[in-house]
């Protein structure tokens, strides 16, 4: 981790703001390359604006303002210059509730792909059938790929996504809590399949489960008001924290 | 008297108003579908579907002329409306919606929802029919698209609304433009809602007469030339409903029975699909 090499998306000195009241202070924080690294935190710490911060969702939002710098392979995508469609195709994202596109199974894959490449049909349908198997969908829609997204299950719909974050091929994966709408099958699924993606991608996971930060991801940042409280080799967190807020909010003293 | 029989009472009494009201309106409305029914049946015959408007003095004749005209001025004037109403409610919703030109446009839409159709009338009366010196099926056309635009822009505006901003950051997320997301899945999402708010449109328009009486004025005559008067089904419906001759009577009842079974199917048809898309 503290090998530079590793290090894919880095904040320094990374504020936000909502209008003018400040959500983030001063985050200094690696994220390793192709490691699971999950935020956790009570609601409202920052957590997910520092994890919708790396694909510059509040580019969507006038009145929110990011400063400092974010590195993603060195390069400040919070400069002016970089073109957030861009971004996005190498930083995908995964939402706390599934959100298929109002169209058939085949097309909810294809048309992210189509936004960055043209392919031949014969393509594309190669490459929705090796996204949805990425995303361990491909058995249960292969018959029924012209059906409408929504008609899947809750579990297969937020798998169906991440098989559409998958297929544009980007570099990173972040999750925003995509598990908390799920029931415990679904949910063991979906972590079996990060455990799968992390050896292609980097993934960053929001979480409010504190086990699955512990089961899943191989560094873990602990946040509070806005603050990087600790941040380090997940199961030194979980196990010797270095600060008692820490150990006070993992052993659920608070939050 | 307890707690829970005083709230008993009170639920019972706001109950009882309620279907009062609801029994007040649906009186009216049995009546006058009734009346429609029982003297349009009477008037309903082959004869309306092919035979003209009849000339002054003659007796019988049909709608046949008028219906064309209807639908062909209800039609265009559909076509004319709907993508300005859409692309207005897009911009409402997705781009303007809080800047003062999408307040401006939101206000101006608000007003000319509720401006009375005989004033629209009036308007394209002055803007076009006194300058072309002429009445024309174009002129009434003009009429209804102003009539279709408001009544599409809220609509869109509305049901795009109700699209969620997780599914539009989802799109975003995957590195789509703006017009991309706007386009593909957010209307594409609104759908069936932003088709009902057009049916309900055509529907409205079906049934106006004031905006047709300064515009495309009337005619007795076959006629599919829109740059000369010609004849509408709500038109002919008040020009022989007010004359002295019985069988003129007859044939506007019948008029009125087919423009309400058109207007309720239509509204049959939008909810229906609305209800099933959801």
């Amino acid at each position: 981790m503290s090998d530079s090499k590793d290090v894919h998306i880095e904040f320094r000195d990374f504020n936000f703001y909502y209008g003018r009241s400040r959500a983030l202070h001063n985050i200094n924080l690696p994220i390793a390359r192709r490691k699971v690294t999950a935020f956790i935190g009570p609601s409202g710490c920052g957590k997910s604006t520092l994890l919708r911060s790396i694909n510059r969702m509040f580019d969507l939002y006038p009145e929110q303002r990011a400063e400092g710098r974010l590195l993603v392979d060195g390069v400040n995508v919070l400069d002016p210059g970089t073109d957030p469609t861009t971004l996005r195709a190498r930083v995908g994202m995964v939402f706390q509730k599934p959100t298929p596109f109002p169209m058939s199974i085949y097309e909810n894959i294809a048309f992210g792909v189509r936004l960055h490449e043209s392919l031949t049909r014969a393509e594309m349908d190669e490459r929705v059938e090796w996204a949805l198997n990425k995303a361990a969908l491909w058995d249960e829609v292969k018959d029924k790929l012209h059906a409408s997204g929504s008609s899947l299950s809750g579990g297969q719909q937020q798998r169906l996504c991440i098989a559409r974050g998958v297929a544009v091929k980007p570099e990173v994966l972040l999750l925003d809590e995509p598990t908390s709408a799920l029931d415990p099958i679904s949910t063991m699924r979906i972590e079996e399949l990060i455990d799968e993606l992390k050896n292609e991608f980097t993934i960053v996971i929001v979480t409010h489960n504190m086990q699955q930060a512990a089961r899943i991801s191989d560094n873990t940042a602990y946040m509070y008001l806005g603050e990087l409280v600790e941040y380090g080799i997940t199961d030194q967190i979980f196990i010797k924290p270095q600060k008692k807020a820490t150990e006070d909010y993992i052993t659920g003293r608070f939050g | 008297m307890t707690l829970i029989q005083r709230r008993k009472l009170t639920n019972l009494m706001a109950l009882g108003l309620s279907l009062l009201a609801m029994g007040f309106g649906l009186f009216w409305l049995g009546w006058i579908l009734l009346t429609v029914l029982q003297q349009g049946l009477a008037g309903l015959s082959i004869n309306l579907f092919t035979q003209m408007t009849p000339p002054p003095g003659a007796a019988d004749g049909g709608l046949l002329n008028a219906l064309v005209g209807s639908v062909l001025m209800v039609s265009l004037a559909t076509m004319v409306g709907t993508p300005i109403g859409i692309l207005a409610g897009i911009y409402l919703a997705e781009y303007g919606q809080k800047s003062w030109l999408g307040s401006a446009t939101r206000y101006v839409n608000d007003l000319l929802l509720s401006a009375p159709s005989i004033v629209i009338g009036l308007f394209v009366w002055t803007l076009v029919v006194s300058r072309m010196q002429t009445y024309s099926g174009w002129a009434g056309i003009a009429a209804l698209s102003l009539i279709v635009v408001p009544v599409v822009v809220r609509t869109t505006e509305n049901m795009l609304l109700l699209v969620p901003d997780s599914l539009r950051e989802a799109a975003f997320a995957l590195g789509a433009p703006k017009y991309k997301v706007t386009t593909s899945v957010v209307l594409r999402a609104a759908r069936s809602g932003v088709i009902t708010g057009i049916l309900l449109a055509v529907a409205r328009i079906g049934g106006e007469t004031a905006p047709l009486l300064f515009t495309s004025l009337s005619s007795q005559f076959w006629s599919m030339d829109l740059g000369q008067p010609i004849a509408s089904l709500p038109v002919m419906i008040s020009q022989f409903a007010m004359s002295p001759f019985p069988e003129w009577q007859q044939i506007a009842w019948a008029g009125v029975l087919i423009t309400t079974l058109g207007v309720l199917m239509l509204n049959i048809l939008a909810r229906t699909y609305f209800r099933q898309k959801n």
